[in-house]
């Protein structure tokens, strides 16, 4: 038998608002337990919510971004239950009318071929706080510093077969929020969070499956992982005629398993209704469009622009556009350089290799994208060889600023003067006189081989700045 | 002793003309509140020392040149609005112990007029019920008869005005909490349109209805008040940005030719005889004034009350889930574990009336009920509404009763809970369609007050104290007060 899995997507990105969607309390991330909160946040009664508008502008971004409708009117709504970490006792959220509606998203994979993933909504939400078991030896804890951060919660269509198409998709949709500048996407620090709800069917039905819920997984290693474990647990069940129940599961990383999460089935009816203590969202087409207007490139339209106008191969061009740092570093190098192939096979080559060398992203790397563009340039005009050129980015890479500086001071120029040369392969003919007739003696193999000893003289002699293929011309014509 | 049943607008007369000093008439005010309430129960906590304080700088402010007419006017918060340092309880068990860190926006703006808070009054637990009874701290007695309730659920306020402790106290009305113990009361009781004033720091009940207002002797005063009290607050997204124009400006402006919609509906079977005869009266009373008298329909009155009671408790169910025992408030005792903390804190620390509500509430928002319940309801809301605005596109407010009965006994067994929940079947329309309403003393039947409800268009309070004064400017009704020599000695 051949299963095959179905799954669909929920994820939460935070958003990257200084402050909290319903309170002016700061969004930064590690701060010391219950300092970012206010009476708001600990739900202090007679509180009331205030909406954070940025936090609407960005949803709006996102929706663009992802070619969504905008919900012209959108409302929040509350969601009842009852849990130590969710102070009101309900969470302010969007049941009835998202802010964004359907879209497709185009999500490039490894081969270079685009899977479209059906977005069926994307809604605002304020996060819950976190309970602390480690702090006070016998009790749980209450961290509130996270209640209140705004999330967008985006869902996909169960559109997805294999767990590459899932991290694909979630790599290209942390790619976007970058870009956009909306989240910034940090799985470890839980500004992106994935569920990924997934049942099994045989190949060729059309019905689906009992689904699992698998929750808040924080790695895309771990993605792959838990989707490949609990794909294999499913079809044990249903291989030896048992039934998936619908549930909540989690993947633990260490047994390499899932387990249910019990707790949460207890009471899962939401009593959502609409939150009277916020006006609806009324959001008009001019606010849309000047939102559009505002919008960069985005990374589909980028990857298109790199293959058909730059000349790259769509293998390179997806990563170059994998995130916004990387692509703006790349279009400010070829500003310099002027030649995008040369700069994607540098990026891609040695600037990725040092930068990995250090565990650095591309945000942290020690070479400007101008130095390194007219790095390429200075090879590209002949002043250096791609040798030297070596040397001139290990110079960058050391601090040194200015290229043309260290090429001066290493004097790593190349000697292309040819009158210079000329007066070098002269000296050379006329003191090795034996080598000269061997040479010529030579057939033309030997002669090959043996044109190595006044290459190396003559480097020796211009103290290896000598243009190579300036020096083997000048040396065949007055040796030959 | 100064003269307990003075109206704010005589005080400030009295204290610009240097006859009185604030902290003469704060003193005063204690003390009668000290020597009556043992009887009203209309006080739960009085904050001596910040008012004592409070008033001296209001002295001092007056002595600089200040004059704001509410300076250094004595006053009671019903125990739903937040204030610094004092407790907040609600009327509950619940947050019996709670000292809120911050005032509320209402408590905030009083204080900034110079207004001196004497401390706070009694209510129903979370403002649900209508003769005060739910209160964890005991029921309020009415000052008119002490064998009855004053009306609820800002009964506190409306006996503590009544009985003379202070010239005003704040109320909130969520389906007639201001209205009908100022009826019960004697007194004038304002509840603006849904968002003229902050609802910030107020203990929610029902959020898309509570509305805060002042609770005083008279129309003028009220007007007073809310000039004070009204306007657009940052903190609540659902308070009006529309400018708060002078309601002291337009009272002695006439009333002839104003159009005045009867509701027949409001003189139903529902209605006491005694009650229907003195409203009535009232009503001859604003003809002779010039007021036009127009017979008009609300024929979803009736519908009011369930509609009330599927959103209002529905709204409640999520307000209240905060009170957790987890943060602040009442906890049980040794809790076994998570479940045992929710169960037992909030079993022990809500009353019964407020359990009922959340448990309505829980059920009429649940996925099986919310469509036949809650949904419906909405749509009754819109419609009863509707019917509120095509009748006053007619005529310029309705009249009726505030509430069906005059004051009743106390722990009367005989009052079944739905029984309790039509004393608000005149008052809820204005909550539901967020209209501002005013009841003012209309007479005594049997020697308990009547009042006379007033309802107008959305911010069209200005019209209302206008015809209230006006009303009062021709009948002595708010002038009356209960006879309570025999608790005074």
């Amino acid at each position: 038998m051949n299963w095959e899995k179905v799954m669909g997507l929920e994820v939460h990105l935070q958003l990257s608002t200084h402050s909290k969607i319903f309170s002016s309390s700061a969004t930064a991330f590690g701060a010391d337990a219950n300092t970012q909160t206010n009476p708001l946040d600990m739900a202090l009664p007679g509180t009331l919510p205030v909406l954070n508008h940025a936090a609407v502008s960005q949803a709006i971004v996102f929706g663009l971004g992802v070619g969504a409708e905008i919900g012209k009117v959108s409302r929040f709504d509350r969601k009842n239950y009852f849990y130590p970490d969710l102070p009101k006792g309900y969470q302010i959220s969007q049941f009835f009318e998202p802010i964004v509606k359907e879209g497709v998203f185009d999500v490039p994979l490894e081969d270079g071929s685009i899977f479209p993933v059906r977005i069926l909504r994307a809604h605002l939400e304020e996060d819950a706080g976190k309970s602390v078991h480690d702090a006070i030896p016998g009790h749980t804890g209450i961290d509130l510093n996270r209640a209140g951060t705004p999330l967008l919660e985006v869902v996909t269509e169960p559109d997805f077969r294999t767990a590459e198409q899932v991290v694909a998709y979630l790599k290209a949709l942390h790619a976007l929020v970058t870009y956009l500048g909306i989240s910034d996407g940090n799985m470890s620090e839980g500004s992106m969070r994935c569920d990924v709800n997934l049942s099994l069917r045989l190949e060729g039905e059309t019905e689906y499956g009992t689904r699992t819920e698998l929750k808040n997984i924080n790695s895309f290693r771990f993605i792959e992982r838990a989707i490949h474990v609990e794909a294999e647990r499913q079809q044990d069940l249903l291989e030896s005629g048992q039934s998936v129940v619908q549930e909540t599961r989690l993947f633990d990383p260490d047994k390499d398993e899932t387990r249910s999460m019990r707790s949460k089935e207890v009471a899962n009816d939401y009593r959502y209704f609409p939150d009277p203590d916020l006006l609806p969202i009324v959001i008009d087409d001019a606010t849309i469009e000047r939102i559009r207007d505002a919008l960069p490139e985005l990374p589909a339209v980028k990857r298109g622009r790199y293959t058909t106008e730059l000349g790259l191969s769509q293998y390179d061009a997806n990563l170059l556009t994998q995130d916004r740092a990387t692509a703006e570093f790349f279009e400010a190098c070829c500003a310099t350089s002027n030649n995008p192939k040369a700069t994607a096979n540098w990026m891609l080559g040695d600037l990725s290799a040092a930068l990995n060398k250090e565990g650095l992203a591309i945000c942290g790397c020690k070479v400007t994208p101008e130095g390194l563009g007219l790095l390429i340039k200075r090879i590209d005009d002949g002043t250096l060889s791609s040798k030297m050129a070596k040397t001139v980015f290990e110079g960058l890479w050391a601090g040194e600023p200015d290229v043309d500086r260290i090429i001066e001071d290493k004097g790593l120029k190349q000697v292309s003067d040819s009158g210079a040369l000329e007066t070098i392969v002269d000296d050379l003919i006329a003191n090795n006189p034996a080598q000269v007739d061997q040479y010529r003696a030579a057939d033309e193999g030997k002669q090959k081989k043996l044109i190595g000893f006044f290459v190396g003289q003559a480097m020796k002699a211009s103290k290896g700045q000598a243009n190579p293929q300036l020096l083997n011309q000048l040396l065949k014509q007055k040796l030959g | 002793m100064t003269e307990p049943f003075e109206t704010i607008s005589s005080l400030a007369k009295q204290l610009d003309a240097g006859r009185v000093s604030s902290r003469e008439l704060v003193e005063d005010a204690i003390a009668r509140t000290e020597t009556l309430n043992s009887a009203l129960n209309a006080v739960i906590a009085l904050d001596k020392p910040g008012a004592l304080a409070a008033a001296d700088k209001a002295d001092k402010a007056r002595a600089d040149g200040s004059t704001s007419p509410l300076l250094g006017v004595p006053m009671l918060h019903k125990d739903i609005f937040c204030t610094r340092g004092v407790q907040t309880s609600c009327a509950s068990k619940m947050l019996a112990d709670f000292v809120p860190p911050y005032d509320a926006t209402v408590v905030k703006k009083l204080d900034a007029a110079g207004m001196v808070s004497l401390g706070k009054c009694n209510m129903d637990e979370f403002a649900m019920g209508s003769s005060n009874e739910t209160s964890f701290f005991g029921a309020v007695k009415n000052p008119w008869d002490l064998n009855r309730v004053p009306g609820g659920s800002s009964g506190g306020s409306a006996a503590a005005v009544a009985a003379g402790l202070a010239p005003l106290a704040t109320g909130t009305d969520t389906g007639g909490s201001i209205r009908q113990p100022a009826a019960l009361c004697g007194i004038t009781g304002l509840k603006p349109t849904y968002g003229r004033v902050s609802r910030y720091g107020m203990i929610a009940f029902a959020s898309s209805m509570d509305q805060a207002g002042p609770m005083a002797r008279t129309a003028e005063d009220c007007a007073l008040v809310l000039n004070a009290m009204a306007g657009h607050d940052p903190l609540d997204s659902t308070c009006a940005d529309i400018s708060v124009p002078d309601y002291s400006a337009g009272l002695e402006q006439s009333i002839e030719g104003l159009r005045v919609g009867i509701p027949k509906e409001f003189f139903s079977s529902h209605l006491n005889d005694g009650v229907a005869a003195t409203v009535t009266a009232a009503i001859k009373e604003l003809e002779a004034a010039g007021a036009v008298i127009v017979d008009v329909s609300l024929p979803s009155t009736d519908l009011g009350v369930s509609t009330y009671y599927v959103i209002a408790p529905a709204e409640a169910s999520a307000n209240l889930s905060r009170y957790d025992g987890v943060r602040y408030g009442y906890r049980c005792d040794n809790p076994s574990d998570l479940q045992d903390l929710y169960l037992r804190s909030r079993t022990e620390g809500f009353g019964e009336e407020v359990k009922r509500r959340i448990l309505i509430g829980t059920f009429t928002l649940s996925a099986a009920s919310y469509d036949q319940y809650f949904m419906k309801a909405q749509q009754v809301r819109r419609l009863i509404a509707d019917e509120y605005e095509s009748v006053l596109n007619d005529v310029d407010v309705i009249a009726g009763p505030s509430a069906p009965n005059t004051a009743f006994v106390l722990n009367d067994g005989s009052k079944s809970i739905t029984d309790m929940y039509m004393e608000d079947v005149f008052t809820i329309g204005a909550n539901l369609a967020g209209l501002p309403a005013i009841s003012v003393p209309a007479g005594l039947v049997d020697g308990l007050p009547v009042g006379m409800q007033l309802i107008g268009s959305r911010f069209g309070e200005a019209q209302l104290l206008n015809i209230a004064h006006q009303f009062q400017r021709r009948t002595d009704w708010h002038s009356l007060t209960p006879d309570l020599e025999g608790l005074t000695g």
